[in-house]
């Protein structure tokens, strides 16, 4: 039961982190047509961003804030400079030059920061355990990335959905050169949706930084995952990102954790233990495959034109 | 346009003629480096020229082609390792395997379009990569190392530098060849005819799906060949030949090449190649530079290299 509870809020955990990064990506695919590979790069950079400015200033919250902005601002650059040059084009165009971008980073963090990967410590007030049900404990680190992971993705759904930046963006989803005849400024517009993708990649890489290493690739496997849940979710849909979000993050940790256990009650335990890992990496991909099987454009498609 | 073509087949001619005068090359000036880095490159231009089939002429943009490498690279390792070191064995069930799991894979992806067929390709590779760190019997994580290449029965020894090499190489023109036949015959043509138009393939009553299926099992095998010959280059298969950013390298390779041409993905894999070693011999950090310059040809050089030839000819 101790373990159910824990283990549930652990995939809960991941599967908000898991939100914060397809929640980007799905904006960007949804809105500029762009398949970002690049954005595992900027979840990296976010977590490495977090060690140099929490080394600096010795403040965790004020060396979250300041990584966070500086991904804000390298997201920017990073449209401005190079992908806005690729709206428009084949999706094939995108994987590459996004692939390159990866190759890029990678290469620029071993680099400034060396092959080495970064420790991010957590202050003590966020390293102690908390009671959350009677007798039940519960990291209080992990606690809080649940609360603000919940928090932003509100003030995503509430920003999205009832201001008035949030409506030129959906406007700028169902029809670009409508709204740009418009006279809304349409290449602002995109700079700022892709800055708000790289803040939240960034914001997700630097919370869950301290309970990995920071370290070069690190940002690769995951992006693959939030890819499998934007894909799972239907490509452009915030709501679907968020529930298939949770959906594969429950489903990854609770296979990892108890997949082991049920295996060795049907086969014999050296089997079991053999299978075990390399089924429950397979899990979500099996899903995924599923799922698009079942409906091939995913579960909440976000519009049909 | 005809003058195009002149160029073109010059440059692939001249590329041909200088892979199987290298050997000669490396035997002259002592140079054995270059014999096993060109080894390398003609295996995996295979595997790109496999991708562009389904790539370049299919309209079939799969990002998991790196998983019939590990396929092929295993079946020829797993029988090694079980005992069973002909050639004649491995090689087969290498490509058997290879053709199995594009017929399953590609039964599955091939429902979906688009963004949602890229990722489901590149899903499926993961998927594939993961059963390989699984197996515990054969090296897991860390890969399995194949002490005895594949045996010939004296006919060649691959253990014989110059000999592999001339079997990578004639390996390579025979999938050339035959991707030359399937694309110009009716067969190819209904695959490309269903690229640029579905729909009115379908009306005049094409089956889509079926034809793309075989198409996509014909590259899953040849691209299993190289797998098998990797395999047997490097005496190793691990996990790492099936990890996603492989896939992505023999995307590069297609695209810099030129997409849906004959020889587009040999000359591309060749530049990539021999680029990152270039690079690599000047800077440790080669990616630095790797990395923007896929970035200025993806926005620039639209075509690959084939497209700058057909341009450049054009004047």
């Amino acid at each position: 039961m101790l373990l159910l509870v824990e283990q549930i809020l652990n995939g809960l955990q991941f599967g908000l982190l898991l939100f914060l990064l397809a929640a980007g990506l799905t904006l960007v695919f949804g809105i500029m047509d762009l398949v970002n590979l690049a954005h595992g790069s900027l979840y990296m950079m976010g977590a490495y961003f977090a060690a140099t400015f929490v080394a600096w200033t010795g403040s965790f919250v004020l060396g979250a804030v300041l990584a966070l902005g500086a991904t804000l601002l390298l997201g920017m650059a990073l449209e401005f400079t190079a992908l806005r040059h690729l709206y428009g084009r084949d999706h094939l165009d995108h994987v590459l030059a996004t692939f390159g971008l990866i190759l890029f980073f990678n290469e620029a963090v071993r680099l400034i920061w060396g092959p080495a990967g970064l420790a991010l410590p957590l202050p003590p007030w966020l390293s102690v355990p908390v009671q959350i049900l009677p007798g039940i404990y519960y990291p209080a680190y992990r606690l809080a990335i649940i609360v603000v992971a919940l928090l932003v993705a509100l003030l995503l759904y509430l920003g999205v959905m009832r201001t008035r930046i949030g409506m030129l963006v959906r406007a700028g989803a169902s029809n670009r050169e409508m709204i740009g005849a418009l006279g809304i400024n349409i290449k602002l517009l995109y700079t700022l949706v892709f800055g708000l993708g790289a803040a939240l990649a960034g914001l997700a890489g630097l919370m869950q930084a301290p309970i990995l290493t920071v370290q070069i690739g690190m940002g690769e496997n995951i992006l693959i995952l939030a890819f499998v849940v934007i894909v799972i979710g239907g490509i452009g849909s915030i709501r679907g990102a968020f529930l298939a979000a949770i959906f594969v993050g429950l489903i990854d940790t609770l296979g990892r954790a108890f997949l082991p256990n049920l295996l060795r009650q049907v086969l014999s335990s050296a089997a079991a233990s053999t299978a075990a890992p390399a089924l429950s990496s397979m899990l979500i991909y099996l899903l995924m495959a599923i799922v698009l099987v079942v409906r091939p454009e995913g579960l909440f498609p976000a519009s049909r034109r | 346009m005809k003058s195009a073509f002149n160029v073109r087949h010059l440059v692939s001619v001249l590329l041909v003629a200088g892979l199987l005068l290298l050997p000669l090359y490396s035997h002259l000036t002592g140079n054995v480096f270059v014999l096993t880095l060109f080894t390398r490159i003609v295996i995996l231009a295979l595997a790109a020229a496999s991708l562009n089939l389904i790539m370049g002429y299919g309209g079939m943009m799969s990002f998991g082609h790196a998983a019939y490498l590990g396929i092929g690279g295993y079946a020829v390792g797993i029988l090694a390792q079980e005992g069973i070191g002909s050639g004649f064995v491995q090689f087969p069930v290498a490509l058997a395997v290879s053709a199995f799991y594009a017929l399953v894979i590609g039964a599955l992806s091939l429902r979906t379009r688009g963004v949602y067929f890229i990722m489901i390709t590149l899903a499926f590779a993961q998927m594939a990569y993961y059963v390989a760190s699984g197996l515990a019997r054969y090296g897991g994580d860390d890969g399995l190392t194949i002490y005895k290449r594949s045996d010939f029965a004296g006919l060649i020894n691959p253990g014989n530098r110059v000999q592999f090499y001339y079997l990578c190489l004639a390996c390579l023109l025979v999938v050339v060849f035959l991707i030359w036949r399937i694309v110009n015959s009716r067969f190819g043509l209904v695959v490309q005819g269903l690229r640029s138009n579905e729909q009115r393939m379908q009306a005049i009553g094409f089956p889509g799906t079926r034809y793309r299926l075989v198409c996509f099992v014909i590259a899953g095998t040849m691209c299993g060949l190289a797998g098998a010959l990797l395999a047997n280059n490097t005496d190793f298969v691990s996990p790492a030949v099936m990890y996603w950013t492989r896939s992505g390298d023999l995307m590069v390779m297609v695209i810099l090449g030129g997409m849906g041409t004959l020889f587009g993905p040999v000359i591309g894999a060749v530049a990539y190649l021999v680029l990152e070693e270039l690079l690599s011999q000047v800077t440790e950090y080669w990616a630095l530079i790797m990395g923007p310059l896929l970035l200025l040809i993806v926005l620039f050089g639209r075509g690959g290299i084939m497209g700058l030839l057909g341009r450049l000819s054009r004047g």
